[in-house]
């Protein structure tokens, strides 16, 4: 049996990446995300984590280290945030295109200019197409536990692709709740050592991460897409295998909640989801057929099931909290393109809020579902609104 | 872990074997004879971390991997972090007897991965951190790095009417590595290859981090002869215009004091890099080393 304990997001990450075992953790400090390497030192320093803890000078060196640790065989974590995030970026696709299954904790945070240390997703959103699953968790079980289920899922041999677990900053990074810390034992038999032929071997010298050429790009390139998808596969698979040991489930790559008979639902990523379930609830006593479809992992993208729960509703609102300057929201481009593939003929809104740690309060989303029921109605509806500057206040007065 | 060499490495005990070969460097260049004597030096047991640069370029392209030992890319500013990363990760592994060495010119050590050697070095990993200098950034064409010296005409710094060619100097790597307080750090030149074996066989038997600059001529970036290459190393040497010194256990040694220089004017007039220098910007490099070789043997312990 494991324990009980109170702890933030960043702590039980940390706890994730104790149980995880890992033999190097290199990270470089930015808020909000500087909690979790703290009680990782704590750990290294009372023993409890047997790994090396590197003080890298940069988070450009914290992936590149994690790169050469991954490259030898070591299965390695680190974490980063916001300007750290895309101060790596180049480290991210050199990372999925060598095949090193890092998993790394990103605190969802601003971009500058201007500054803000408080959350959105613009950080991450902006780096989909680095080659890394990514993850975002809802609460600080949820991070702890899928620290343990990224790495199964990571060092898969048929998947071999870095992890990236996304929590919301200040929201969920430091935010405390009652969690349940799983067992060593347990751990040991979910996630067993780490053992790979793509490494850097005295009995089977390697030379690795070389130049291709144009004749065989693409097949390098094909290959790594076939191991994200295979992840897609595996990530159901994995949840499935975590719930017969823990005996708790997070579903797979998308979370339903109460969409069965719904007709307006709201998509939703990470934290605010349980805001959303909450007004859903509320909707719900007061009549109204509606749902929240979280979607838990934007890559690899969940587009059959994002169709499948979509598809035969009457109208979608897609809550971003990133803007890709000039078009919309990441997600909704994401879920526009899966819906408009499978001929769903449907309302689909786009709503942006939450941009530099602005709050999503029940009202915004409560106005959401009010908007989609507008339009079927036959008012005229923007398809990019943003919550928080017209649509709650200015707009309908 | 390191392994120690009993037997002093020379042309009569250097192994055979060959670890880097079938690459498409140049004629004539000194940056694949490093490579090759560094690994004939260090051993089967090495890991090699060679940044985006002439030598990966050169050798590591799929299905053609010229390295027969373990050898991987690293990003241009990585190359010490991912060689600390192994490090870390092979010792967290609980491997036995291996070097870590690092190979990077003169852009990817003085220019875009100091920051990372300097980090490198302030953990003491157990690495050996080699650069090459052929002094530009030679793989991209020629273009000028921080330790292009003074005059050399190169592409981003052409010789005009205006200017004439690079107007900076070398950027002080060794002093500034030394500074770091290095278990072990070395100035070597491929024209004085013995010199050389002899240091890298000493990083590889230090007990922390090791550094080494290696002076090694690009017959495609200088316009020199291909043939001419490890002249113009020993002439660098000679001329005083590249010193062979170690500094370690706080103190600076100089291992050639020459009582007089050859001169600078052979040296430079042999390259098309300085073919546009007159009279007096060559008084002015001859100046520069005066004043140089003055403040070494102020302050140097003099061997």
């Amino acid at each position: 049996m494991g324990q009980r304990a109170f702890l933030c997001g960043n702590e039980a990450v940390a706890e994730g990446v104790r149980l995880s075992a890992p033999h190097v953790i290199a990270a470089y400090p930015i808020t909000p995300q500087t909690v979790v390497v703290e009680r990782l030192a704590e750990m290294v320093e009372d023993g409890s984590v047997k790994a090396e803890f590197m003080h890298v000078e940069s988070e450009h060196s914290a992936l590149s280290a994690s790169m050469g640790a991954s490259a030898v065989g070591a299965r390695t974590f680190s974490s980063t945030s916001s300007q750290g995030l895309v101060y790596m970026a180049e480290c991210l696709h050199y990372a999925s295109g060598g095949r090193f299954p890092i998993v790394m904790m990103n605190a969802n945070r601003s971009l500058a200019l201007p500054w803000s240390i408080y959350g959105d997703h613009r950080d991450s959103m902006s780096l989909l197409d680095c080659g890394w699953i990514q993850v975002y968790t809802e609460d600080a079980q949820e991070s702890l536990d899928m620290v343990l289920q990224a790495y199964a899922i990571a060092e898969h041999p048929e998947v071999l692709t870095p992890v990236m677990i996304n929590l919301d900053g200040f929201v969920l990074t430091h935010t405390y709740e009652l969690v349940d810390i799983p067992d060593w034992e347990q751990a040991r038999e979910f996630l067993p050592p780490y053992e790979t032929v793509n490494k850097l071997d005295f009995d089977a010298p390697k030379n690795m991460a070389f130049s291709s050429n144009p004749g065989n790009n693409l097949e390098f390139k094909l290959r790594q897409h076939r191991g994200m998808l295979r992840a897609k596969e595996l990530i159901a698979e994995t949840d499935g295998r975590f719930q017969s040991i823990f005996g708790r489930s997070y579903g797979g790559l998308t979370e339903a909640y109460r969409c069965d008979d719904a007709e307006l639902i709201v998509v939703s990523v990470g934290s605010v989801t349980g805001t959303c379930r909450t007004v859903a609830d509320e909707l719900r006593n007061e009549g109204w057929k509606v749902g929240v479809l979280k979607i838990r992992f934007m890559r690899p993208f969940p587009e059959e099931e994002i169709i499948a729960a979509l598809r035969n509703v009457k109208a979608v609102a897609v809550l971003d909290k990133d803007i890709s300057f000039g078009y919309e929201g990441t997600v909704f481009t994401n879920v526009n393109s899966a819906l408009s593939k499978a001929g769903a003929e449907i309302l689909k809104l786009n709503f942006i809020g939450g941009l530099g740690g602005r709050d999503i309060s029940k009202d915004h989303i409560r106005e959401m579902y009010r908007r989609l029921q507008d339009g079927l109605d036959g008012i005229a509806q923007e398809n990019v609104q943003y919550l928080g500057l017209g649509v709650a206040i200015d707009e309908r007065g | 872990m390191s392994v120690v060499n009993k037997v002093r490495i020379n042309a009569r005990t250097i192994t055979d074997k060959e670890f880097f070969y079938g690459h498409k460097a140049c004629a004539g260049c000194g940056g694949s004879l490093a490579v090759r004597h560094i690994l004939k030096v260090l051993g089967e047991r090495t890991f090699t971390v060679l940044p985006a640069g002439c030598m990966s370029a050169v050798g590591f392209n799929f299905p053609q991997l010229c390295f027969d030992s373990n050898a991987i890319i690293s990003t241009f500013a990585g190359t010490a972090s991912m060689m600390s990363g192994i490090a870390a990760g092979a010792r967290a592994l609980g491997l036995k007897d291996y070097h870590v060495v690092g190979i990077a010119g003169d852009g990817g050590t003085a220019d875009i991965g100091l920051q990372a050697l300097s980090g490198a070095i302030d953990r003491r990993e157990k690495v050996i951190y080699i650069c090459y200098d052929n002094e530009a950034y030679m793989n991209t064409g020629i273009q000028k790095s921080g330790l292009t010296p003074f005059g050399a005409r190169t592409t981003t710094t052409p010789a005009g009417e205006n200017i004439k060619g690079t107007v900076t100097t070398k950027k002080n790597m060794f002093e500034i590595v030394a500074a770091h307080g290095i278990d072990y750090a070395a100035t070597a030149s491929v024209g004085y290859i013995q010199d050389f074996i002899n240091k890298i066989q000493k990083a590889s038997e230090v007990d922390g981090t090791s550094y080494i600059h290696v002076y090694a001529p690009c017959p495609t970036g200088w316009g020199t002869e291909t043939d001419v290459t490890i002249d113009l190393a020993k002439e660098v040497v000679d001329t005083g215009l590249w010193v062979l010194a170690e500094y370690e256990q706080g103190e600076f040694r100089l291992n050639r004091n020459p009582k007089s220089f050859a001169p600078v004017e052979n040296y430079v007039r042999r390259q098309g890099r300085f073919k546009h220098l007159e009279d007096e910007d060559i008084a002015a490099i001859v100046h520069a080393r005066d004043a140089k070789w003055e403040q070494i043997r102020n302050s140097w312990k003099l061997k």
